[in-house]
């Protein structure tokens, strides 16, 4: 039996959780207060994952912005957290950009899609 | 010109207060804001992990802003941007400066403080060395790359395990910088748990407790630091110096109210946290002149700001309905490491359903029992595992709790073992 200790990232309460495993099957979670903190536990120890934020370049901006806040809108498997990041660096968006809108889609073949996180007109 | 509310500052604090004041009934309010937009700090807090208690999602700064920016445009609720509150008498005339207009005064009936906080400057930190370039607070730092799209260095050291330091250590990790270390003088990081985790170890970036810069390298341009271990005293160790090159020295040394308007119009403030000293209704020392948000002391989560300056909104508007009324003033006690509470009174009068009390405390301590006796006695208590300075500490207190204790003179929070 292999034992991991984790401190859940779903909340400011920051609980410190064990997880158990047994040839890699995760068997028990203990420490987390809410239902979060399992299905967290349970995917750090076998697939962790990320949301990931950035800005992204704007041209045409009417109120002078230069940048647009974005992230992608689901997770990201942690492994493609850097390939992602290198497929934004080369992209501008034009604006006006509305919150949601969808940026570049499928970024760097990972199946999720970038999306503004502000206006930007 | 006059108006019956000003709320001073468009952020997270002054979005909430205006709504909950014109939900309310208020509706000659007024939001004043120096930036070109309303939102404040959160326009370049880019990352997720915004009003998970509010909406249960997780959101963005600028997502989140705009949900309340959204609410103030649905109520048409008025806002004037790139004007600056330079001074407030204590008769509650507002002396404002903005470029279109010039100088202009307008009188309130009753004001809302809301106007953030600022970083600590790195003259607090007395730091010796030389003053190369190179050097930045945090908070400048995320606001040159989040939104003028420039990024200060290539390799970085940060002095200060804050959010803010913590944050962006991995969001220039991400933009391709080398983050060498983050040094924190305390034993304790001052950051929240969740963002160690997210941000530093995540990315393998060490975390070094009880330690600090000792000196800075370079004439022109950050060349390198040196960071030393400290002792009880915080006093540097010798033979414990280690030598970083870097580029660029990132100071995240905590945040402080921003009070200089509050104090010129007499305005109590509380040494403790360094905002103003508010009753139950968030009420300064000046009536009809209340406070919310990172002016009043410095919050971790903005849902805990959006909450409290509702509060504060919902109050102003009884002031403006009821005027000055007679109350009781009973001080919160506080005991066992409560380093402070927001409020420091308490009429019981005014509490309608319930009263959030919020603090914080002075060390971590582990295995605790956060209780409030009312009258000498014990009428809650709760079981905390650990708790620390850099996460803010809540005790709700209910209109039951009071209505069992007609007459309460005496109301105490308390941190015991358990
Ligand atoms: C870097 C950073 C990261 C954070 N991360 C998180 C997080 O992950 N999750 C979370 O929940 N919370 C987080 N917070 C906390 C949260 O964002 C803040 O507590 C919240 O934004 C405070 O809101 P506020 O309205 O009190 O202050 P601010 O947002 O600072 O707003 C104050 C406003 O007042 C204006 N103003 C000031 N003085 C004047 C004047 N004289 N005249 C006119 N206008 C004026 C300012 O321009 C500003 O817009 C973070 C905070 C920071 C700084
Ligand atoms: S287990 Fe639940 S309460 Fe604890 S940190 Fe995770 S999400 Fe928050």
């Amino acid at each position: 039996m292999e034992t991991v200790n984790l401190i859940c990232i779903g909340c400011p309460m920051g609980c410190p959780m064990t997880v158990t495993l047994e040839n890699g099957v995760v068997t028990g979670v203990s420490g987390n207060t809410c239902k979060r903190g399992d299905i967290y536990a349970r995917k750090e120890v076998t697939a962790p994952t990320r949301i990931v934020t950035s800005t992204l370049r704007v041209t045409g901006s009417r109120t002078g912005a230069v940048t647009v806040p974005c992230k992608t809108k689901t997770d990201l498997p942690k492994n493609d957290i850097f390939r992602c990041m290198r497929a934004l660096a080369g992209v501008t968006a034009k604006a006006p950009i509305h919150i949601g809108d969808v940026l570049i889609s499928d970024v760097a073949g990972t199946g999720v899609d970038i999306v503004a996180t502000k206006d930007v007109l | 010109m006059k108006h019956d509310l000003i709320i001073l500052g468009g952020g997270p604090a002054g979005l909430a207060a205006a709504i909950a004041a014109y939900d309310a009934g208020v509706r000659d309010l007024l939001i004043v804001e120096r930036d070109r937009e309303l939102g404040g700090i959160l326009n370049q807090c880019i990352h997720n992990g915004f009003g998970l208690h509010t909406f249960s999602e997780e959101l963005t700064g600028p997502e989140y802003a705009a949900r309340f920016i959204e609410g103030v445009r649905e109520r048409n609720i008025p806002y004037v941007l790139n004007t600056m509150a330079l001074h407030v008498s204590p008769e509650k005339a507002v002396t404002l400066l903005s470029r279109t207009d010039g100088l202009q005064t307008v009188s309130a009936k009753a004001i809302i403080l809301a106007m953030g906080c600022r970083e600590r400057s790195r003259g607090a930190l007395n730091i010796p060395g030389y003053r190369p370039a190179g050097i930045y607070s945090a908070g400048t730092a995320q606001r040159l790359v989040n939104i003028e799209g420039f990024l200060p260095g290539r390799e970085i050291v940060i002095l200060g395990s804050g959010d803010i330091g913590l944050i962006m250590a991995r969001r220039l990790t991400l933009e391709g910088a080398k983050v060498k270390v983050v040094a924190e003088l305390m034993p304790y990081s001052g950051g929240l748990k969740r963002n160690i985790v997210q941000c530093l170890d995540d990315y393998g970036i060490p975390l070094k407790l009880s330690h600090t810069v000792v000196d800075i390298r370079g004439r022109k341009r950050v060349e390198g630091v040196t960071i030393a271990a400290v002792d009880a005293q915080n006093k540097p160790i010798p033979g414990t110096e280690e030598e970083y090159a870097c580029d660029t020295l990132l100071l995240s040394c905590g945040l402080i109210p921003e009070n200089e308007l509050s104090r010129e119009m007499g305005v109590s403030i509380n040494p403790v946290t360094n905002g103003p000293v508010v009753n139950e209704s968030l009420e300064t020392s000046v009536p009809g002149v209340f406070a919310a948000g990172n002016v009043l002391h410095v919050h971790d989560l903005v849902d805990f700001v959006s909450e409290e300056a509702a509060a504060a909104g919902r109050a102003a508007a009884a002031y403006l309905e009821n005027g000055e009324t007679a109350r009781r003033e009973i001080p919160v006690r506080f005991e066992g490491g409560v380093r402070y509470t927001v409020p420091s009174t308490i009429d019981p009068a005014l509490v309608r359903d319930a009263l959030t009390v919020r603090f914080r405390v002075g060390s971590v301590m582990k295995n605790r029992i956060v209780s409030v006796w009312m009258d000498g006695e014990r009428v809650q208590k709760k079981r905390r595992q650990i708790m620390a300075p850099g996460e803010m500490e809540e005790v709700r207190l209910t209109r039951e709790q009071f209505d069992a204790h007609p007459g309460l003179d005496d109301l105490l929070i308390r941190v015991e073992e358990a």
